[in-house]
């Protein structure tokens, strides 16, 4: 009976990042005495929403094999979040027409993307890089340094909740629900993991390679410029540094999350638990009065911690 | 003489040279004023600290890994030479060699416990950071006076940053590419197996190779100091883009310990001067890192070309 509970729990890695968050809160409180235990969690639901977001992204293409990951989600965010506010120029009739724009802008990204690392053979860290490099450069042209609001609609939607539980958290983890069910079951989900367990393997298996990569890169560009829209709603307005805090958040809730950096395995729910425990361990921290530089230090530590007790993979390159 | 230069072998090992005379030869177009000795140690100043950043960069490259925290890292050195170094230069050099020892650490945990060197550099950075800004929340610091003098030394013909890239290209060029001990510690990123199976530790050459990246993030610290006489922790945030962006162009590779000393020097003064042109251009400076981003694109394209011709 115990050895099945330990062998599953060694199948399901990504509890650990929940344990984490939990263990985490619970000190929090401790300290204040049970003050503040809900405005805590409901801050933290709404925050995570963002690296969950992003983070989904970034495992799936993480989880297309050795090698591959979006450096350029930063720098999609916040082009994606000026397009959309720009857009909607503080109106609620223009929100779809902003919201359209943005993930055409993101798709335009994951796009050039995948052409950068398939046409020009540039591997995809320095391809998403120099991408981002361009990006973030269109973002600051294109930004002018003005802070345009969000329109009425789509800031009540992003700062809502019902009983504490945020309107985006909720559809978040609709969101992630999915995203778990086309990983797991979708012949797209079993054909990116197949790929990124041996590329060359899936080929000859008739699994579309080239198409299923194009899809994740565009799809990650695309889910960076949700993340924009609704940073950009949630904050009051768009900012040319926006969209920073993702390029570590976006990789960190992965691998603490459980999913494979060599590739061909993903774990969505790990997002969750890793995200949460990433905002809820700053909120510590700073409960606790720590100084912004012990606040970067645990954090690193932290990470790098959960990682090598987690313990490396044979790599398969 | 048409061999020659169809020979796309050597064209690809050139291309790194190449990118940097036509990148010169533009500015000289664009600003004849450029051309002189004042000129171009003006332009090419902070090539210095960028090349020393990208050989370290290189180090990590050269074993299949990547080092997501020499910014981060490099600004620390700088706090830490401009905080002691002037007045304690014991403790300062100390806790120098500590930074180089911790990447040596570092090195180790990554080969010990197989992981992923992308995630552990990026935790590092912070934790590089962090040190950083407790040691010195605002910027301040002092650079000591013989570092100063050294980075603004003045040799009468050559411009004094020509001389240091060469004197450093040459270095590493020898020990790593001319050297035994270069040969398995580039094998450790070209078949690790092989080297493990030749009776070398790989662990050790990680460790060696890891401890190089960190004495030359030292190096790049105090070289930039010296330029700024100033310390900030931020200071160098934009050298890890930098750094692998110039090991790329000086014609390194990600996987299989394929780099060049001598190129990724080329590539960081490319990169260096890459922001002197777009000021003359008058790019708009919005464009500029979009630029920046463009010309590696470009690079790396030619690259491709010249590859893929030569597979046929």
């Amino acid at each position: 009976m115990n050895a099945t509970m330990l062998r599953k729990l060694h199948q399901t890695p990504w509890i650990w990042s929940f344990v984490g968050a939990v263990a985490v809160w619970l000190a929090t409180i401790a300290f204040t005495e049970g003050q503040g235990a809900g405005a805590i969690v409901t801050a933290a639901l709404s925050f995570a929403c963002f690296t969950v977001i992003v983070g989904t992204g970034q495992m799936l293409v993480i989880t297309t094999g050795p090698g591959n990951v979006d450096l350029s989600i930063p720098a999609t965010i916040t082009l994606c979040g000026t397009v959309a506010m720009k857009v909607m120029n503080e109106q609620d009739s223009l929100l779809i027409l902003g919201i359209v724009a943005a993930l055409a802008a993101g798709a335009v990204v994951g796009a050039l993307n995948y052409g950068l690392i398939r046409f020009l053979r540039i591997p995809p860290i320095i391809a998403t890089l120099s991408m981002s490099f361009l990006v973030q450069s269109s973002a600051i042209a294109y930004n002018r340094g003005l802070r345009i609001k969000p329109p009425p609609a789509l800031d009540a939607f992003t700062t809502g909740d019902t009983f504490g539980v945020p309107w985006i958290a909720i559809l978040t983890v609709l969101f992630s629900v999915v995203v778990g069910i086309i990983v797991g079951r979708s012949y797209y989900g079993r054909a990116i993991s197949a790929i990124g367990q041996n590329s060359r393997a899936a080929w000859l298996a008739n699994i579309p390679v080239e198409r299923f990569r194009f899809l994740t890169y565009v799809a990650s560009a695309m889910l960076s410029a949700i993340c924009g829209i609704l940073l950009a709603g949630f904050s009051g307005g768009p900012a040319l540094d926006m969209g920073s805090e993702y390029l570590l958040g976006s990789i960190a809730v992965v691998v603490i999350g459980g999913t494979s950096v060599a590739g061909g395995r993903a774990s969505v729910p790990g997002i969750w638990g890793a995200a949460l425990f990433m905002f809820l361990l700053v909120t510590m921290l700073n409960t606790f009065g720590a100084s912004a530089g012990i606040r970067l230090v645990a954090t690193g530590l932290i990470i790098i911690a959960v990682i090598a007790i987690a313990g490396g993979e044979r790599e398969s390159r | 003489m048409t061999a020659l230069l169809l020979n796309r072998d050597l064209l690809r090992r050139a291309l790194p040279a190449i990118t940097l005379a036509v990148l010169l030869v533009a500015i000289f177009i664009k600003q004849p004023l450029a051309m002189s000795q004042f000129g171009l140690t003006l332009m090419l100043q902070y090539a210095v600290p960028i090349a020393l950043a990208t050989l370290a960069q290189m180090f990590v490259i050269a074993v299949n890994d990547l080092d997501l925290s020499i910014g981060s890292f490099v600004g620390l050195t700088t706090c830490i030479a401009g905080l002691y170094l002037p007045t304690e230069p014991l403790l300062g050099a100390l806790l120098l060699l500590l930074c180089i020892a911790a990447y040596v650490a570092m090195g180790a945990l990554i080969h010990l416990r197989n992981l992923p060197s992308i995630v552990v550099t990026l935790g590092m950075s912070f934790v590089w950071l962090g040190i950083a800004v407790l040691l010195l929340p605002t910027p301040g610091g002092k650079a000591p006076e013989w570092l100063h003098g050294l980075m603004n030394l003045k040799v009468p013909g050559v411009p004094f940053p020509i001389i240091a890239a060469i004197v450093i290209a040459a270095v590493v060029q020898i020990g790593l590419m001319h050297s035994s001990y270069g040969v398995v510690l580039r094998g450790t990123g070209g078949n690790p197996k092989a080297v493990a199976r030749a009776g070398w530790s790989l662990l050790k050459t990680k460790m060696v190779m890891f401890g190089l990246a960190g004495s030359f993030g030292v190096l790049s610290g105090l070289s930039l100091i010296g330029l700024t006489s100033a310390a900030d922790a931020h200071i160098a945030d934009r050298y890890t883009l930098y750094s692998i962006a110039g090991v790329i162009l000086g014609g390194g590779e990600f996987i299989g310990g394929r780099v060049s000393p001598v190129g990724a020097v080329l590539g960081a003064i490319t990169l260096a001067l890459a922001a002197s042109f777009l000021i003359f251009l008058r790019i708009s400076p919005d464009w500029q890192i979009g630029a920046q981003g463009a010309i590696l694109i470009i690079v790396l394209a030619l690259r491709a070309a010249i590859t893929r011709g030569s597979a046929r």
